[in-house]
Protein backbone atom coordinates (compact mmCIF):
# COMPACT_ATOMS: atom_id res chain seq x y z
CA UNK A 1 0.00 0.00 0.00
CA UNK A 2 2.81 2.41 0.93
CA UNK A 3 4.21 1.95 -2.57
CA UNK A 4 0.97 3.28 -4.00
CA UNK A 5 0.91 6.21 -1.56
CA UNK A 6 4.50 7.04 -2.50
CA UNK A 7 3.64 6.80 -6.16
CA UNK A 8 0.77 9.23 -5.80
CA UNK A 9 2.94 11.60 -3.76
CA UNK A 10 5.70 11.42 -6.34
CA UNK A 11 3.21 12.04 -9.12
CA UNK A 12 1.93 15.15 -7.36
CA UNK A 13 5.48 16.40 -6.90
CA UNK A 14 6.25 15.90 -10.56
CA UNK A 15 3.05 17.63 -11.58
CA UNK A 16 4.02 20.60 -9.41
CA UNK A 17 7.44 20.71 -11.07
CA UNK A 18 5.75 20.68 -14.45
CA UNK A 19 3.46 23.48 -13.33
CA UNK A 20 6.50 25.62 -12.63
CA UNK A 21 8.01 25.02 -16.04
CA UNK A 22 4.64 25.70 -17.66
CA UNK A 23 4.54 29.08 -15.94
CA UNK A 24 8.03 29.79 -17.25
CA UNK A 25 6.90 28.93 -20.78
CA UNK A 26 4.71 32.05 -20.86
CA UNK A 27 7.27 34.43 -19.36
CA UNK A 28 9.43 36.69 -21.46
CA UNK A 29 12.86 35.12 -22.10
CA UNK A 30 15.77 36.70 -20.26
CA UNK A 31 18.29 36.18 -23.09
CA UNK A 32 20.10 39.30 -24.28
CA UNK A 33 19.99 39.29 -28.08
CA UNK A 34 23.62 40.31 -28.17
CA UNK A 35 24.68 41.81 -31.49
CA UNK A 36 21.42 43.75 -31.83
CA UNK A 37 20.85 44.42 -28.18
CA UNK A 38 23.77 45.81 -26.11
CA UNK A 39 24.60 43.90 -22.95
CA UNK A 40 24.44 45.66 -19.60
CA UNK A 41 27.74 45.98 -17.74
CA UNK A 42 28.84 47.61 -14.51
CA UNK A 43 30.94 50.82 -14.53
CA UNK A 44 33.99 49.02 -13.13
CA UNK A 45 33.89 46.39 -15.89
CA UNK A 46 37.45 45.67 -17.09
CA UNK A 47 37.53 45.60 -20.85
CA UNK A 48 40.19 46.59 -23.36
CA UNK A 49 42.82 49.10 -22.14
CA UNK A 50 42.72 52.70 -23.25
CA UNK A 51 45.69 55.08 -23.03
CA UNK A 52 44.65 58.52 -21.80
CA UNK A 53 45.61 62.05 -22.86
CA UNK A 54 45.47 65.38 -21.07
CA UNK A 55 43.05 67.99 -22.33
CA UNK A 56 45.84 69.75 -24.24
CA UNK A 57 46.48 66.55 -26.18
CA UNK A 58 49.63 65.44 -24.38
CA UNK A 59 49.85 61.78 -23.45
CA UNK A 60 49.62 60.93 -19.78
CA UNK A 61 52.02 58.00 -20.09
CA UNK A 62 55.62 58.77 -19.10
CA UNK A 63 56.95 55.27 -19.86
CA UNK A 64 57.92 54.43 -16.30
CA UNK A 65 57.30 50.75 -17.03
CA UNK A 66 55.41 49.99 -13.80
CA UNK A 67 52.54 48.48 -15.72
CA UNK A 68 54.91 46.14 -17.54
CA UNK A 69 56.57 45.24 -14.23
CA UNK A 70 53.31 44.46 -12.45
CA UNK A 71 51.67 42.60 -15.30
CA UNK A 72 51.35 38.95 -14.11
CA UNK A 73 51.24 37.55 -17.62
CA UNK A 74 53.91 39.74 -19.16
CA UNK A 75 51.58 41.13 -21.77
CA UNK A 76 52.82 44.73 -21.79
CA UNK A 77 55.92 46.01 -23.57
CA UNK A 78 57.04 49.62 -23.05
CA UNK A 79 59.95 51.27 -24.82
CA UNK A 80 60.86 54.72 -23.45
CA UNK A 81 62.42 57.68 -25.26
CA UNK A 82 63.44 61.21 -24.28
CA UNK A 83 60.93 63.95 -25.01
CA UNK A 84 61.95 66.59 -27.50
CA UNK A 85 61.45 69.85 -25.45
CA UNK A 86 60.18 71.69 -28.55
CA UNK A 87 57.53 69.13 -29.37
CA UNK A 88 56.80 67.05 -26.26
CA UNK A 89 54.67 63.94 -26.60
CA UNK A 90 54.02 63.61 -22.87
CA UNK A 91 54.19 65.90 -19.87
CA UNK A 92 57.31 64.36 -18.29
CA UNK A 93 60.89 63.95 -19.48
CA UNK A 94 60.22 60.69 -21.19
CA UNK A 95 57.44 59.27 -23.29
CA UNK A 96 56.49 55.83 -24.55
CA UNK A 97 58.03 55.35 -27.96
CA UNK A 98 56.44 51.96 -28.22
CA UNK A 99 53.62 50.76 -26.03
CA UNK A 100 52.20 47.33 -26.89
CA UNK A 101 49.75 45.05 -25.16
CA UNK A 102 49.43 41.47 -26.27
CA UNK A 103 45.70 40.74 -25.92
CA UNK A 104 46.23 37.00 -26.32
CA UNK A 105 48.18 37.07 -23.03
CA UNK A 106 46.29 39.74 -21.10
CA UNK A 107 44.06 38.33 -18.35
CA UNK A 108 42.22 41.62 -17.70
CA UNK A 109 43.20 41.69 -14.02
CA UNK A 110 43.53 45.48 -13.98
CA UNK A 111 46.90 45.56 -12.13
CA UNK A 112 48.36 47.88 -14.79
CA UNK A 113 45.62 50.37 -14.10
CA UNK A 114 46.29 50.17 -10.36
CA UNK A 115 50.06 50.49 -10.77
CA UNK A 116 50.01 53.49 -13.12
CA UNK A 117 51.06 56.64 -11.23
CA UNK A 118 49.72 58.95 -13.94
CA UNK A 119 46.35 57.33 -14.60
CA UNK A 120 47.50 56.85 -18.15
CA UNK A 121 46.29 53.32 -18.69
CA UNK A 122 42.64 52.62 -17.93
CA UNK A 123 40.57 49.52 -18.49
CA UNK A 124 37.74 50.53 -20.79
CA UNK A 125 34.44 48.87 -21.57
CA UNK A 126 35.22 47.34 -24.96
CA UNK A 127 35.12 43.55 -24.77
CA UNK A 128 34.51 42.36 -28.35
CA UNK A 129 38.17 41.74 -29.21
CA UNK A 130 37.95 38.72 -31.49
CA UNK A 131 40.18 38.86 -34.56
CA UNK A 132 41.49 36.64 -37.32
CA UNK A 133 45.18 36.47 -36.45
CA UNK A 134 47.49 36.55 -33.45
CA UNK A 135 49.47 39.50 -34.77
CA UNK A 136 46.34 41.62 -35.00
CA UNK A 137 45.83 41.01 -31.29
CA UNK A 138 49.07 42.76 -30.31
CA UNK A 139 47.67 46.24 -29.88
CA UNK A 140 49.95 49.14 -30.74
CA UNK A 141 50.12 52.47 -28.93
CA UNK A 142 48.10 54.16 -31.67
CA UNK A 143 45.30 51.59 -31.30
CA UNK A 144 45.32 51.93 -27.53
CA UNK A 145 45.19 55.72 -27.66
CA UNK A 146 42.07 55.69 -29.77
CA UNK A 147 39.02 55.79 -27.49
CA UNK A 148 36.80 52.74 -28.02
CA UNK A 149 33.08 53.04 -28.51
CA UNK A 150 31.87 49.84 -26.88
CA UNK A 151 28.42 48.52 -27.73
CA UNK A 152 27.20 48.31 -24.14
CA UNK A 153 24.86 49.87 -21.66
CA UNK A 154 26.67 50.90 -18.48
CA UNK A 155 24.50 50.26 -15.44
CA UNK A 156 24.15 53.15 -13.04
CA UNK A 157 24.97 52.13 -9.49
CA UNK B 1 -7.60 -7.02 -56.92
CA UNK B 2 -5.47 -5.69 -59.70
CA UNK B 3 -1.86 -4.56 -59.59
CA UNK B 4 -2.83 -0.94 -58.88
CA UNK B 5 -4.56 -1.87 -55.65
CA UNK B 6 -1.94 -4.39 -54.69
CA UNK B 7 1.25 -2.51 -55.49
CA UNK B 8 0.93 1.03 -56.79
CA UNK B 9 -1.33 2.51 -54.13
CA UNK B 10 0.57 1.04 -51.15
CA UNK B 11 3.82 2.18 -52.72
CA UNK B 12 2.53 5.74 -53.12
CA UNK B 13 1.14 5.69 -49.59
CA UNK B 14 4.48 4.48 -48.20
CA UNK B 15 6.30 7.21 -50.09
CA UNK B 16 3.96 9.86 -48.71
CA UNK B 17 4.35 8.50 -45.18
CA UNK B 18 8.16 8.46 -45.42
CA UNK B 19 8.42 11.95 -46.89
CA UNK B 20 5.99 13.42 -44.38
CA UNK B 21 7.72 11.71 -41.46
CA UNK B 22 11.16 12.92 -42.56
CA UNK B 23 9.89 16.49 -42.90
CA UNK B 24 8.10 16.20 -39.59
CA UNK B 25 11.36 14.99 -38.05
CA UNK B 26 13.22 18.05 -39.28
CA UNK B 27 10.72 20.46 -37.83
CA UNK B 28 10.21 18.38 -34.70
CA UNK B 29 13.82 19.14 -33.76
CA UNK B 30 13.07 22.83 -34.29
CA UNK B 31 9.86 22.75 -32.25
CA UNK B 32 11.55 20.83 -29.47
CA UNK B 33 14.54 23.18 -29.24
CA UNK B 34 12.28 26.19 -29.36
CA UNK B 35 9.94 24.85 -26.68
CA UNK B 36 12.66 23.59 -24.36
CA UNK B 37 14.28 27.01 -24.69
CA UNK B 38 11.07 28.76 -23.77
CA UNK B 39 10.54 26.45 -20.81
CA UNK B 40 13.77 27.77 -19.32
CA UNK B 41 13.25 31.36 -20.52
CA UNK B 42 15.58 31.25 -23.49
CA UNK B 43 14.60 31.97 -27.09
CA UNK B 44 15.83 28.76 -28.70
CA UNK B 45 17.13 28.87 -32.29
CA UNK B 46 16.29 32.27 -33.81
CA UNK B 47 19.17 33.13 -36.12
CA UNK B 48 18.74 31.06 -39.29
CA UNK B 49 15.87 32.64 -41.19
CA UNK B 50 12.81 34.28 -39.64
CA UNK B 51 12.29 32.87 -36.11
CA UNK B 52 15.10 30.42 -36.83
CA UNK B 53 12.82 28.49 -39.17
CA UNK B 54 15.70 27.45 -41.44
CA UNK B 55 17.63 25.92 -38.56
CA UNK B 56 16.74 22.28 -39.40
CA UNK B 57 17.95 22.82 -42.98
CA UNK B 58 21.19 24.36 -41.75
CA UNK B 59 21.64 21.41 -39.39
CA UNK B 60 21.01 18.93 -42.19
CA UNK B 61 23.63 20.56 -44.43
CA UNK B 62 26.10 20.67 -41.59
CA UNK B 63 25.61 16.96 -40.87
CA UNK B 64 25.90 15.99 -44.54
CA UNK B 65 29.11 17.92 -45.14
CA UNK B 66 30.87 16.76 -42.01
CA UNK B 67 33.83 14.47 -42.41
CA UNK B 68 32.93 10.79 -42.28
CA UNK B 69 34.93 9.38 -39.42
CA UNK B 70 35.00 5.62 -38.91
CA UNK B 71 37.11 4.70 -35.89
CA UNK B 72 39.67 1.99 -36.65
CA UNK B 73 38.62 -0.52 -34.02
CA UNK B 74 34.90 -0.62 -34.86
CA UNK B 75 33.03 -3.42 -36.55
CA UNK B 76 32.75 -1.45 -39.79
CA UNK B 77 29.86 -3.26 -41.42
CA UNK B 78 27.60 -3.11 -38.37
CA UNK B 79 28.77 0.37 -37.47
CA UNK B 80 27.65 1.75 -40.83
CA UNK B 81 24.30 -0.01 -41.15
CA UNK B 82 23.10 0.43 -37.56
CA UNK B 83 21.71 3.97 -37.95
CA UNK B 84 19.84 2.65 -40.97
CA UNK B 85 18.36 -0.21 -38.94
CA UNK B 86 17.23 2.26 -36.30
CA UNK B 87 15.55 4.60 -38.73
CA UNK B 88 13.98 1.78 -40.78
CA UNK B 89 12.56 0.33 -37.58
CA UNK B 90 10.91 3.58 -36.68
CA UNK B 91 9.57 4.29 -40.18
CA UNK B 92 8.17 0.79 -40.67
CA UNK B 93 6.03 1.07 -37.53
CA UNK B 94 3.91 3.76 -39.09
CA UNK B 95 2.69 1.40 -41.81
CA UNK B 96 -0.31 0.07 -39.89
CA UNK B 97 -1.53 3.23 -38.18
CA UNK B 98 -4.63 4.70 -39.80
CA UNK B 99 -4.57 8.47 -40.16
CA UNK B 100 -8.20 8.64 -41.27
CA UNK B 101 -11.06 6.57 -42.60
CA UNK B 102 -11.07 6.46 -46.39
CA UNK B 103 -11.85 8.60 -49.41
CA UNK B 104 -12.76 8.16 -53.05
CA UNK B 105 -10.29 9.11 -55.74
CA UNK B 106 -10.36 8.15 -59.45
CA UNK B 107 -13.23 5.80 -58.73
CA UNK B 108 -11.30 3.87 -56.12
CA UNK B 109 -11.83 3.66 -52.41
CA UNK B 110 -8.54 4.59 -50.77
CA UNK B 111 -8.13 3.77 -47.11
CA UNK B 112 -5.93 6.14 -45.16
CA UNK B 113 -3.55 3.47 -43.90
CA UNK B 114 -0.70 1.75 -45.70
CA UNK B 115 -1.62 -1.76 -44.54
CA UNK B 116 -4.69 -2.63 -42.50
CA UNK B 117 -3.27 -5.54 -40.50
CA UNK B 118 -5.59 -7.44 -38.17
CA UNK B 119 -2.88 -7.67 -35.49
CA UNK B 120 -1.76 -4.08 -36.02
CA UNK B 121 -0.92 -3.29 -32.41
CA UNK B 122 1.17 -6.43 -32.10
CA UNK B 123 3.00 -5.52 -35.29
CA UNK B 124 3.76 -2.07 -33.89
CA UNK B 125 5.24 -3.49 -30.70
CA UNK B 126 7.32 -6.03 -32.64
CA UNK B 127 8.66 -3.52 -35.15
CA UNK B 128 9.45 -0.91 -32.51
CA UNK B 129 11.53 -3.60 -30.81
CA UNK B 130 13.28 -4.29 -34.11
CA UNK B 131 14.26 -0.64 -34.48
CA UNK B 132 15.98 -0.82 -31.11
CA UNK B 133 18.39 -3.36 -32.58
CA UNK B 134 19.89 -0.36 -34.34
CA UNK B 135 20.70 1.16 -30.97
CA UNK B 136 22.22 -1.81 -29.23
CA UNK B 137 24.02 -3.25 -32.23
CA UNK B 138 25.41 0.24 -32.86
CA UNK B 139 26.63 0.42 -29.29
CA UNK B 140 28.19 -3.02 -29.62
CA UNK B 141 29.82 -2.33 -32.98
CA UNK B 142 31.39 0.92 -31.72
CA UNK B 143 33.83 -1.08 -29.58
CA UNK B 144 33.76 1.54 -26.87
CA UNK B 145 33.01 1.07 -23.19
CA UNK B 146 30.53 3.89 -23.00
CA UNK B 147 28.72 2.76 -26.12
CA UNK B 148 28.55 -0.79 -24.82
CA UNK B 149 27.13 0.35 -21.48
CA UNK B 150 24.58 2.49 -23.29
CA UNK B 151 23.63 -0.45 -25.46
CA UNK B 152 23.27 -2.71 -22.41
CA UNK B 153 21.07 -0.16 -20.72
CA UNK B 154 18.98 0.14 -23.84
CA UNK B 155 18.48 -3.63 -23.89
CA UNK B 156 17.56 -3.76 -20.21
CA UNK B 157 15.19 -0.85 -20.62
CA UNK B 158 13.43 -2.37 -23.60
CA UNK B 159 12.96 -5.70 -21.81
CA UNK B 160 11.67 -3.93 -18.73
CA UNK B 161 9.32 -1.48 -20.34
CA UNK B 162 7.87 -3.52 -23.16
CA UNK B 163 6.21 -5.67 -20.49
CA UNK B 164 4.02 -2.96 -18.94
CA UNK B 165 3.42 -1.62 -22.42
CA UNK B 166 2.18 -5.03 -23.51
CA UNK B 167 0.00 -5.24 -20.42
CA UNK B 168 -1.58 -1.87 -21.18
CA UNK B 169 -2.21 -2.97 -24.75
CA UNK B 170 -3.72 -6.23 -23.44
CA UNK B 171 -6.14 -4.18 -21.34
CA UNK B 172 -7.18 -2.28 -24.45
CA UNK B 173 -7.59 -5.49 -26.39
CA UNK B 174 -9.77 -6.86 -23.59
CA UNK B 175 -12.14 -3.93 -23.94
CA UNK B 176 -12.18 -3.58 -27.71
CA UNK B 177 -11.88 -7.29 -28.48
CA UNK B 178 -9.51 -6.63 -31.37
CA UNK B 179 -5.92 -5.73 -32.15
CA UNK B 180 -6.82 -4.06 -35.43
CA UNK B 181 -6.34 -0.31 -35.25
CA UNK B 182 -9.56 0.30 -37.18
CA UNK B 183 -11.57 -1.63 -34.59
CA UNK B 184 -9.84 0.06 -31.66
CA UNK B 185 -10.63 3.49 -33.12
CA UNK B 186 -14.22 2.45 -33.87
CA UNK B 187 -14.62 1.31 -30.24
CA UNK B 188 -13.77 4.85 -29.12
CA UNK B 189 -16.53 6.48 -31.13
CA UNK B 190 -18.42 7.69 -28.08
CA UNK B 191 -15.81 7.50 -25.35
CA UNK B 192 -12.01 7.66 -25.77
CA UNK B 193 -10.22 4.85 -23.96
CA UNK B 194 -8.31 7.24 -21.71
CA UNK B 195 -11.53 7.60 -19.66
CA UNK B 196 -12.10 3.86 -19.39
CA UNK B 197 -8.39 3.10 -18.89
CA UNK B 198 -6.74 5.96 -16.98
CA UNK B 199 -4.27 3.61 -15.28
CA UNK B 200 -3.59 1.81 -18.53
CA UNK B 201 -2.97 5.16 -20.19
CA UNK B 202 -0.47 6.17 -17.52
CA UNK B 203 1.34 2.84 -17.76
CA UNK B 204 1.42 3.03 -21.54
CA UNK B 205 2.55 6.64 -21.54
CA UNK B 206 5.45 6.08 -19.16
CA UNK B 207 6.64 2.89 -20.80
CA UNK B 208 6.18 4.54 -24.18
CA UNK B 209 8.50 7.33 -23.14
CA UNK B 210 10.99 4.71 -21.99
CA UNK B 211 10.65 2.84 -25.28
CA UNK B 212 11.52 5.89 -27.36
CA UNK B 213 14.40 6.86 -25.02
CA UNK B 214 12.97 10.22 -24.16
CA UNK B 215 14.58 12.18 -21.38
CA UNK B 216 14.08 11.75 -18.37
CA UNK B 217 14.31 8.07 -19.30
CA UNK B 218 17.07 8.25 -21.92
CA UNK B 219 19.10 5.45 -20.38
CA UNK B 220 20.99 4.52 -23.60
CA UNK B 221 22.39 8.04 -23.79
CA UNK B 222 22.77 9.27 -20.21
CA UNK B 223 25.11 12.12 -21.17
CA UNK B 224 26.21 12.80 -17.61
CA UNK B 225 27.50 9.27 -17.06
CA UNK B 226 28.18 7.69 -20.44
CA UNK B 227 29.40 10.62 -22.57
CA UNK B 228 26.71 10.00 -25.18
CA UNK B 229 25.95 6.32 -24.65
CA UNK B 230 25.45 4.22 -27.75
CA UNK B 231 26.11 7.14 -30.11
CA UNK B 232 29.46 8.16 -28.60
CA UNK B 233 31.46 7.02 -31.63
CA UNK B 234 29.01 8.32 -34.19
CA UNK B 235 29.31 11.65 -35.94
CA UNK B 236 28.16 13.53 -38.99
CA UNK B 237 25.32 12.11 -41.02
CA UNK B 238 25.35 8.76 -39.19
CA UNK B 239 24.65 10.52 -35.93
CA UNK B 240 21.99 12.60 -37.65
CA UNK B 241 20.30 9.41 -38.80
CA UNK B 242 20.25 8.09 -35.25
CA UNK B 243 18.76 11.38 -34.24
CA UNK B 244 16.20 11.01 -36.99
CA UNK B 245 15.23 7.56 -35.71
CA UNK B 246 14.77 8.98 -32.24
CA UNK B 247 12.50 11.79 -33.37
CA UNK B 248 10.47 9.63 -35.74
CA UNK B 249 10.00 7.20 -32.85
CA UNK B 250 8.75 10.11 -30.82
CA UNK B 251 6.27 11.18 -33.51
CA UNK B 252 5.07 7.61 -34.03
CA UNK B 253 4.68 7.11 -30.29
CA UNK B 254 2.59 10.26 -29.99
CA UNK B 255 0.35 9.10 -32.82
CA UNK B 256 0.06 5.67 -31.17
CA UNK B 257 -1.01 7.25 -27.88
CA UNK B 258 -3.51 9.40 -29.77
CA UNK B 259 -4.85 6.36 -31.61
CA UNK B 260 -5.00 3.91 -28.72
CA UNK B 261 -6.26 6.22 -25.98
CA UNK B 262 -7.51 9.50 -27.43
CA UNK B 263 -9.80 8.22 -30.16
CA UNK B 264 -7.48 8.47 -33.12
CA UNK B 265 -8.77 10.45 -36.08
CA UNK B 266 -12.25 10.75 -34.64
CA UNK B 267 -13.60 14.04 -33.36
CA UNK B 268 -16.40 16.54 -33.88
CA UNK B 269 -17.22 16.93 -37.60
CA UNK B 270 -14.54 14.32 -38.47
CA UNK B 271 -17.03 12.36 -40.61
CA UNK B 272 -17.39 15.36 -42.97
CA UNK B 273 -14.00 15.12 -44.65
CA UNK B 274 -10.92 12.88 -44.52
CA UNK B 275 -8.83 16.03 -44.24
CA UNK B 276 -10.59 16.92 -41.01
CA UNK B 277 -9.83 13.43 -39.68
CA UNK B 278 -6.16 13.97 -40.42
CA UNK B 279 -6.30 17.33 -38.67
CA UNK B 280 -7.86 15.76 -35.60
CA UNK B 281 -5.15 13.11 -35.44
CA UNK B 282 -2.42 15.71 -35.87
CA UNK B 283 -3.91 17.90 -33.15
CA UNK B 284 -4.10 15.00 -30.72
CA UNK B 285 -0.59 13.85 -31.56
CA UNK B 286 0.68 17.41 -31.16
CA UNK B 287 -0.78 17.57 -27.66
CA UNK B 288 1.00 14.32 -26.76
CA UNK B 289 4.25 15.60 -28.28
CA UNK B 290 3.95 18.78 -26.29
CA UNK B 291 3.64 16.72 -23.11
CA UNK B 292 6.74 14.71 -24.12
CA UNK B 293 8.74 17.91 -24.50
CA UNK B 294 7.23 19.42 -21.40
CA UNK B 295 8.25 16.40 -19.30
CA UNK B 296 11.75 16.55 -20.75
CA UNK B 297 12.08 20.21 -19.85
CA UNK B 298 10.77 19.70 -16.31
CA UNK B 299 12.09 16.47 -14.83
CA UNK B 300 15.73 15.44 -14.40
CA UNK B 301 16.93 12.00 -15.45
CA UNK B 302 16.03 9.06 -13.25
CA UNK B 303 18.93 7.04 -11.86
CA UNK B 304 19.37 3.81 -13.80
CA UNK B 305 18.86 1.31 -10.95
CA UNK B 306 15.86 3.21 -9.61
CA UNK B 307 14.39 3.24 -13.07
CA UNK B 308 14.73 -0.56 -13.36
CA UNK B 309 13.24 -0.95 -9.91
CA UNK B 310 10.33 1.30 -10.85
CA UNK B 311 9.70 -0.77 -13.95
CA UNK B 312 9.77 -4.22 -12.38
CA UNK B 313 8.39 -3.50 -8.94
CA UNK B 314 5.80 -0.88 -9.71
CA UNK B 315 4.82 -0.53 -13.35
CA UNK B 316 4.55 -4.26 -14.14
CA UNK B 317 2.41 -5.05 -11.06
CA UNK B 318 0.29 -1.97 -11.76
CA UNK B 319 -0.21 -3.07 -15.34
CA UNK B 320 -1.11 -6.60 -14.21
CA UNK B 321 -3.60 -5.30 -11.63
CA UNK B 322 -5.12 -3.02 -14.25
CA UNK B 323 -5.42 -5.93 -16.68
CA UNK B 324 -7.05 -8.14 -14.02
CA UNK B 325 -9.57 -5.46 -13.02
CA UNK B 326 -10.34 -4.72 -16.67
CA UNK B 327 -10.85 -8.40 -17.41
CA UNK B 328 -13.23 -8.86 -14.46
CA UNK B 329 -15.24 -5.75 -15.32
CA UNK B 330 -15.47 -6.70 -18.98
CA UNK B 331 -16.59 -10.23 -18.01
CA UNK B 332 -19.25 -8.84 -15.66
CA UNK B 333 -20.59 -6.29 -18.11
CA UNK B 334 -20.66 -8.54 -21.14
Amino acid sequence: MSALVNAVKGLIQHLRAMGITLRYLFMKPVTVQYPEQPPEIYPRFRGRHELQRYENGLEKCVACGLCAAVCPSGAIYVEAAENDPEHPVSLGERYAKRYEINMTRCIFCGYCEEACPKGAIVMGHEFALADFGRHELVYSKEQLLEPARPHVIVKQV
Amino acid sequence: MDWIDALLIPAIKSLVVIVVLLLAFAYMTYVERKLVGRFVRRYGPNRAGPFGLLQPIADAFKAIFKEEVIPTEVDKWLYVICPGIAVAGSLIVFGVIPVGDSFMAWGRKITMVVADVNVGVLYVVAMAGLGLYGIFLGGWASNNNFSLLGALRSTAQVITYELPMGLAIASIATITGSLRFGDIIAAQKTLPLIILQPVGFLVYFISGMAEINRSPFDMPETENELVSGYSTEYGGIKFAIYFMAEYINMIVMSILVATLFLGGWQGPFAHLSPLLQLVWLVVKAAVVLFVFIWVRASIPRVRYDKWMKFGWKFLVPLGLANLAVTAVVVALVA
